[in-house]
């Protein structure tokens, strides 16, 4: 038998890329498989699955313009999979994102247009831009945190909280712009709020490219992400709650207070999606911009094993299928919705991973992840 | 008895688990009408053997027969065909369905073909309900057909998994861990219906940890021990300490060495406790006792006497509704977890992989459960893995636990060890109070033997102890004082020394103590 100290020199390094190759291995698989499927729908449909392929990984890589609106797709997709993924974690299932991110870009927008005016003065950029973000988070972080405190003190399940909130927040949005907040320019007739100001804005990062800098600030905060849960206490707590919250309880930790702080975050993380598709693309907030982009966050969470490093490689990969669809269209005449299934396909197989392993023998090693509890969890 | 023909035979049984072999060429078989007892230390392959027998699992290589022919299980539908029936540890029964209604559960159609099942058949209650009042009868059973299994106290829902059995004609009963949720007298109760059974020519694998009762049921023996069998006996020619010894692979101390008590200082004072549980119902009803430093009070009882919701109560688990609960003179009525182990409380659950730990942690994570959250283990909201290996480390030595690594998840280690790891966590801090909460539930004998000793050893450094247990022996042998539990309340506290066996299982079975 080994003692403790040899197995000490061989962990390090080669525990963790062990322990990498082992989550990687079924999404990897997942995606594999459901490319080949893929594949045999195109040719019954009559196309060639290498052509349509081809056209498709040009789209989304071939060029620095292709990969630079991989990027901008990829960036709302990062933080809303860090947001879903975060949740996961801790034990709680949040359908929400969607309506979190609406919050957040009409706070973001709002702070972005309407507070110069109200206050009369031009707010410099040093300020503008992070109170402009600022709002979008914090509006994210209490519209989750309802269902938190729900889930929390009253037991409702927040699986059903946060989709019935989901609804309330597109509505307000809905009203919000096409009243209030809507553009008064009276060319417009779109349901949109009026530019932020230049101030509030996030740069491109190079010129002429739509790339801008919310995307290395959302690689930041994964990297921020996996500091709080695996380097912090509270990390532990949210961990702990989630992996066995009567453990939890029994070691002492306030599973309430942890139960809504990590609600609050993950809402944190969704509010910053919408704020930084406000400030770095949009410059506006418009009614429709958004839609999917928070339960495609649940598919990405899970392609990415609720780890924010799979999360930042299933952002991009479903950022490049959405954005290589175009060109495959333009060149094979195949339509951009067989994207839509193969990304479908690779859902089911990384979700029913049973059918991966059978395909291709994989025993199961990992524990199984627990998407949601019942009510007394 | 030799010369009962053989109605079961597995010869050369092998299967592998990854990183165990669970069965290595274990030969068994049963004759007609015999119990035939399988004695081993928990992980020793019983349970992988049984499972074999019953169809859950398949063996890599050997065969079984039943009656001569050479059969495959693939399922415990094929083991019940051949009739071969189990009763597991935990009872798969219904508990708001009727006892008929559980019996007919699976073998919904006529009893007399199993196979043609439609699942528009109208169910026919009377016709079942007829056929557990006759077995009742010709065993002497005692189940009521139309009783609410919830209802029934778990001597009779064991009963009623026997009539399932017979009602699917089982004539070789397996009898997983049987009495481990008896109270003495129901065990003995079981043991008369196994002799009614086996004088009608069923025959009876009893699967056990505990020697006494093998010795007294059993016309064979069979000893395993890391997945094989070390050997074959009858009760006439062993005793307990050659049992134990084949079992373990040593001589083992059956009794708990301790020097008398020297009790100081009340620690944990609980004053006309009143708790409910789950289903809203009082599980505690009144109940109040001291525990001083330096000693340990017991607390006997029958499972779902109350104990658990008690347990739960004073580590900060479970609301109280009345009453009161001072640690070292802090009054902790309804005090969170937390407040009760920074007053000094080190509590060893009930449920070890529900409460106890994060199975999918590592053991250095789990060994800082408690206390991730303070100096050292975390400055300012920041975990210092550093200290956590190196904490892990020294409890893995000093407690040891047998792993590679501090970095192994706690959910593979075996049912020992990770008791092992809270023990390690638990008693490592320093505290007032331990409450052990069937410390010892489900262990093999070497980690009983290593538990019960450090917990005299807290006791003796003037921790004061409290022991809840389900274990008869378990108490008796650690216990300074003994208080015997009893639907809800204390039915009596009386001195472990002055008192027997027999007296504290009438008592633990509601006899009421004579008042001198």
């Amino acid at each position: 038998m080994q003692t403790v100290d040899d197995r000490k020199s061989q962990s390090g390094w080669q525990q963790v890329l062990r322990s990498a190759f082992n989550a990687m291995l079924v999404p990897f698989l997942a995606i594999f498989t459901a490319v080949v499927v893929g594949g045999v729908i195109i040719a019954l449909a009559g196309g060639n699955p290498w052509a349509a392929y081809l056209g498709l990984a040009q789209g989304a890589f071939g060029s620095a313009r292709a990969w630079s609106e991989t990027f901008v797709w990829a960036t709302p997709y990062i933080f809303a999979g860090l947001a879903v993924a975060l949740a996961f974690k801790g034990g709680l299932f949040n359908i929400g994102a969607e309506g979190q991110l609406a919050f957040g870009a009409v706070a973001t927008a709002w702070v972005g247009y309407a507070l110069p005016e109200i206050l009369g003065i031009e707010i410099p950029g040093i300020l503008h831009l992070p109170l402009a973000i600022g709002a979008g988070i914090l509006a994210g972080a209490i519209w989750a945190a309802i269902p938190g405190a729900l889930k929390a003190y009253a037991g409702g399940h927040e699986v059903i909280n946060t989709i019935m909130m989901n609804y309330i927040a597109l509505n307000i949005t809905s009203y919000l712009l096409n009243g209030p907040m809507k553009d008064k320019n009276p060319l417009n007739v779109i349901a949109r709020t009026p530019e932020i100001a230049e101030g509030a804005r996030l740069p491109v990062i190079f010129e002429g490219l739509r790339v801008h800098w919310g995307f290395p600030l959302a690689l930041l905060v994964a990297l921020g992400v996996w500091y709080l849960l695996w380097k912090t206490t509270l990390g532990f707590e949210i961990r702990t709650v989630g992996a066995n919250p009567d453990a939890a309880k029994y070691a002492g930790i306030n599973f309430r207070r942890v139960i809504i702080v990590t609600m609050a975050l993950s809402g944190l993380l969704a509010g910053m999606a919408g704020a930084v598709e406000v400030t770095g693309l949009n410059y506006r907030h418009e009614l429709g911009f958004s839609i999917g982009y928070g339960f495609d966050a649940i598919a990405i969470a899970l392609l990415g094993k609720t780890h924010p490093l799979g999360v930042v490689l299933a952002s991009i990969l479903f950022a490049g299928m959405r954005n290589g669809a175009t060109r495959m269209q333009f060149l094979t005449q195949i339509p951009v919705d067989i994207i839509s299934v193969i990304q479908s396909l690779i859902l089911l197989f990384v979700a029913a991973d049973a059918i991966i392993r059978y395909l291709y023998r994989i025993k199961a090693k990992e524990d199984r992840l627990v998407l949601t509890r019942g009510w007394r969890g | 008895m030799s010369q009962a023909p053989i109605v079961l035979e597995a010869r050369g049984i092998t299967k592998q688990f990854p990183g165990v072999l669970a069965n290595d060429h274990v030969d068994f078989d049963l004759r007609q009408g015999e119990v035939h007892a399988l004695l081993g230390e928990n992980g020793a392959g019983k349970s992988t053997l049984m499972n074999i027998l019953y169809g859950l699992y398949q063996a890599d290589a050997g065969e079984i027969r039943v009656n001569g022919n050479v059969l495959t299980l693939n399922s415990p539908r094929d083991a019940i065909e051949h009739g071969i029936g189990m009763v597991h540890q935990h009872f798969m029964l219904i508990p708001v369905f009727t006892v008929t209604e559980n019996i007919m559960l699976g073998a919904e159609t006529d009893h007399r073909s199993l196979k043609s099942q439609s699942p528009l058949v109208k169910l026919d209650r009377k016709q079942v309900s007829q056929i557990v009042r006759d077995f009742s009868h010709q065993y002497g059973l005692d189940v009521d057909p139309d009783a609410i299994v919830g209802d029934l106290p778990v001597g009779v829902q064991q009963r009623v998994e026997i009539v399932k059995a017979l009602y699917r004609k089982a004539n070789i009963l397996i009898l997983d861990e049987p009495t481990a949720v008896l109270t003495p007298q129901e065990a003995e109760e079981l043991f008369r219906i196994i002799r009614e059974l086996t004088a009608r020519g069923v025959s009876v694998i009893f699967i056990s940890h505990k020697l006494k009762e093998v010795l007294a049921i059993a016309d064979r023996i069979t000893v395993m021990r890391a997945g094989r069998v070390v050997g074959a006996t009858t009760p006439a020619q062993t005793n307990e300490h050659q049992l134990a010894a084949m079992m373990v692979g040593r001589e083992v101390i059956l009794s708990v060495q301790k020097e008398p008590a020297q009790p100081k200082e009340d620690v944990l004072v609980v004053e006309n406790l009143r708790v409910r549980d789950v289903r809203d119902l009082e599980a505690v009803r009144g109940v109040s006792f001291t525990v001083r430093a330096g000693e340990i009070l017991g607390i006997a009882g029958v499972q779902g006497n109350g104990q658990t919701e008690l347990a739960e109560a004073l580590t900060g688990l479970r609301h109280i509704e009345s009453g009161t609960v001072k640690l070292v003179g802090r009054d902790l009525t309804n005090a969170s977890p937390r407040a009760f182990t920074q007053t000094g409380l080190a509590h060893i659950p009930e449920d070890r992989q529900r409460h106890g730990l994060v199975l999918g942690y590592t053991i250095a994570d789990n060994m800082v459960l408690c206390d991730y959250y303070r100096p050292p283990f975390s400055q300012r909201g920041v975990l210092q893995h550093q200290v956590l290996d190196d904490n892990a480390r020294k409890l893995i030595r000093d407690f040891d636990v047998r792993t590679p690594s501090p970095y192994v998840a706690a959910g593979k280690l075996s049912g020992g060890n990770q008791q092992k790891v809270i023990v390690a966590r638990e008693l490592s801090r320093p505290v007032r109070l331990v409450i052990a909460n069937q410390p010892t539930r489900g262990l093999d004998v070497g980690s009983i033997e290593y538990i019960h000793k450090e917990i005299v050893l807290m006791r003796d450094q003037g921790v004061a102890v409290l022991l809840i247990s389900a274990e008869l022996d378990e108490i008796m042998s650690l216990s300074d004082r003994i208080a015997v539990m009893y639907h809800g309340q204390i039915v009596t506290t009386v001195d472990a020394k002055a008192v027997t066996r027999e007296q504290l299982g009438l008592w633990m079975a509601g006899a009421q103590p004579e008042t001198a």
